[in-house]
């Protein structure tokens, strides 16, 4: 009977510790159940919606929000509905949002850990790059890009991530600055382990609580940059659309149709707003200096 | 004090020499060229273009080329706009941008700055959640929808004021285009402010200085304020960019002649000249603007001197 698991005393990890923490902040939690909403609807309505994206209604072009024909949004401009064309534009937007943010946490966590665990000359030099990047506006750099490699689907998100990974480098390396002079790291050395097995092994995992932080809030940047490159007409093209591009539409009728502004305006600013609070949830869930 | 400005400077003119480079490698590296646009060219028309614009030199000898013209301060022809310079360009873009820029940093600081003092001074009570509100709201709506409904609002609905056109930078065309740049910066240094306040306020120098009695004023600006300021001047770096970032798409917005439109009809057209030389403009601007506020933060924190 020695081994039956319930007389083991039910160890806590940090991760559960943290996990409850976070469920018990009310403003994360609700924030967590909107966007699950707002995902879910984004992969939904443009399936099983009462219209499609791309079907024009001759008959009833700018239409305001009614229940009457479904057009629960309202019809844009060329008389499409609205309800599809928003989820549909939420779909992009959250991808891009999240797919950015993956390219820019795989190379800031790769780079500020390599920089902060060979420190010395090698992590100054390649901090001083860093600084000289930062120097430059990430959207002027990113239109340099798009400009210079063409504008596709891809190319946005790559562009956006390939200049948002500095101040995850940043944060990386402060990290592993401090983690480098653990007695583990000395004992991997003493093993003859390689650097890339330190690295992978014993550095990554242990920056990871400030790198979910701060990848929680890059990603409403990076939505923002993608509506911010929409607008400007070097996002995403016909006839895909996003809650940028939606918005830059509705600025142009906003004498006649003030709702093509407002419903997506409305759907990125929440959106941005609970990932925020999501961010602040994690922060105070993964922060050890609060324990 | 010396030795760290020295320091400072030291940093800044490599750092604006690498951001030269950079972007004309990549530009460099770009696929197609600025005449793919010409329909039908004669080969032997195309092959002069060509020549005249330096293009067919090797890469490195056309950045000596551009660095030996920029140091005598020519950036060279557009290359759409074969009447126009890119200093013509820019120098009829930058007072646009500048006065946008600079209106709103300042009142970005002044009325953040109040906003944050008065609702720390008053913590809790109706006025400093009211503030807060304002605040977060101020952060997560984008420029490009308050710009708009602010259009829509004070431009067309009540008519006070123009909603488009620069017309030699008159007060009634900025006070729109400039309130719509300066909303998050006021809010998110009111942030700053309220929190640095309150962190300072129950200081126990702070309680000395009311114990000797000190007029409550007094130990406001002298002992509270100080160290309030040095978070505010650190935001003032990221500030800036943010303002310039932002200015593209107000100047897009509000119609307004300014380097930040230049620059994203330049990027479209692939005119690289122009791309470089706004992008050397800004990355000077922002390394000077930075280094100002490296200094400024040397006087008030005699900590980061040391380092």
């Amino acid at each position: 009977m020695s081994t039956d698991s319930s007389f083991v005393p039910a160890g806590r990890s940090l991760w559960r510790d943290a996990a409850d923490r976070f469920c018990a902040n009310r403003a994360a939690m609700v924030s967590a159940g909107i966007i699950l909403v707002i995902v879910v609807l984004a992969f939904a309505v443009p399936i099983w919606g009462p219209h499609s994206l791309e079907e024009v209604y001759w008959d009833r072009m700018l239409i305001a929000p009614s229940l009457e024909n479904h057009h629960w949004f309202g019809t844009d401009v060329n008389g499409r509905d609205m309800f599809a064309r928003v989820f549909y534009g939420a779909r992009i937007s959250l991808t891009i949002g999240v797919l950015t943010t993956l390219v820019a946490l795989t190379i800031g966590v790769l780079y500020g850990a390599t920089a902060g665990y060979f420190g010395g000359r090698i992590g100054a030099v390649m901090m001083r790059l860093v600084d000289i990047i930062y120097a430059v506006p990430a959207l002027f750099l990113i239109i340099i890009l798009i400009s210079v490699f063409g504008n596709n689907f891809v190319l946005v998100f790559v562009s956006i991530g390939a200049v948002e990974w500095l101040t995850m480098a940043r944060i990386v390396r402060g990290q592993t600055l401090a983690i480098r002079e653990k007695d583990y790291i000395e004992a991997a050395h003493a093993l003859g382990l390689p650097h890339t097995t330190i690295l992978a092994r014993y550095i990554i995992p242990n920056v990871i609580g400030p790198v979910i932080v701060y990848a929680t809030l890059l990603i409403p940047i990076n939505i923002l940059i993608e509506s911010y490159l929409s607008f400007l007409g070097l996002g995403v093209q016909e006839p895909y659309t996003s809650w940028g591009r939606l918005i830059s539409q509705g600025t142009k009728e906003i004498e006649t149709g003030l709702w093509l502004l407002l419903i997506p305006s409305v759907f990125l600013t929440v959106t941005m707003f609970c990932f925020n609070f999501i961010g602040d949830g994690l922060r105070d869930a993964l922060d050890p200096k609060d324990r | 004090m010396f030795a760290y400005i020295l320091r400072r400077v030291a940093f800044a003119v490599p750092t604006i020499f690498v951001i030269i480079l950079l972007t004309f490698i990549l530009l460099h590296a770009a696929p197609g060229g600025p005449f793919d646009s010409l329909q039908d060219i004669d080969p032997a028309v195309l092959a002069n273009l060509r020549s005249a614009y330096h293009l067919d030199d090797p890469v490195w000898m056309q950045f000596w080329t551009y660095l030996s013209g920029l140091l005598r301060g020519d950036m060279g022809p557009s290359l759409i706009y074969r009447e126009l310079t890119v200093n013509q360009i820019i120098v009829t873009g930058l007072p646009v941008s500048v006065t946008l820029g600079l209106s709103a940093i300042v009142i970005g600081l002044s009325v953040g700055l109040c906003c944050g003092i008065v609702a720390a001074l008053r913590q809790n009570s109706l006025l400093d959640y009211a503030v807060m509100a304002a605040a977060m709201t101020g952060v997560a709506i984008p420029t490009f929808v308050t710009a708009p409904l602010l259009i829509l609002v004070f431009g067309l609905t009540l008519a006070w004021l123009p909603i488009s056109g620069w017309n030699g930078g008159q007060i009634k065309h900025l006070i729109l285009p400039v309130t719509a740049l300066a909303i998050p910066k006021v809010a998110v240094i009111a942030r700053i402010t309220r929190g640095a306040m309150l962190e300072s306020i129950n200081m126990d120098y702070v309680r000395t200085a009311r114990a000797k009695g000190m007029r409550e004023i007094k130990v406001i600006t002298r002992h509270v304020m100080r160290p309030v300021l040095i978070p505010v001047v650190s935001y003032l770096g990221p500030a800036i960019a943010t303002v310039m970032t932002g200015s593209v798409i107000i100047e897009n917005i509000f119609g307004l002649p300014g380097l930040g439109r230049a620059f994203v009809e330049g990027a479209i057209n692939r005119d690289y000249p122009v791309v470089m030389g706004i992008v050397i403009i800004y990355a000077i601007f922002i390394v000077m603007l930075n280094l100002f506020a490296d200094i400024l933060y040397g006087f008030l924190d005699p900590r980061v001197r040391q380092k």
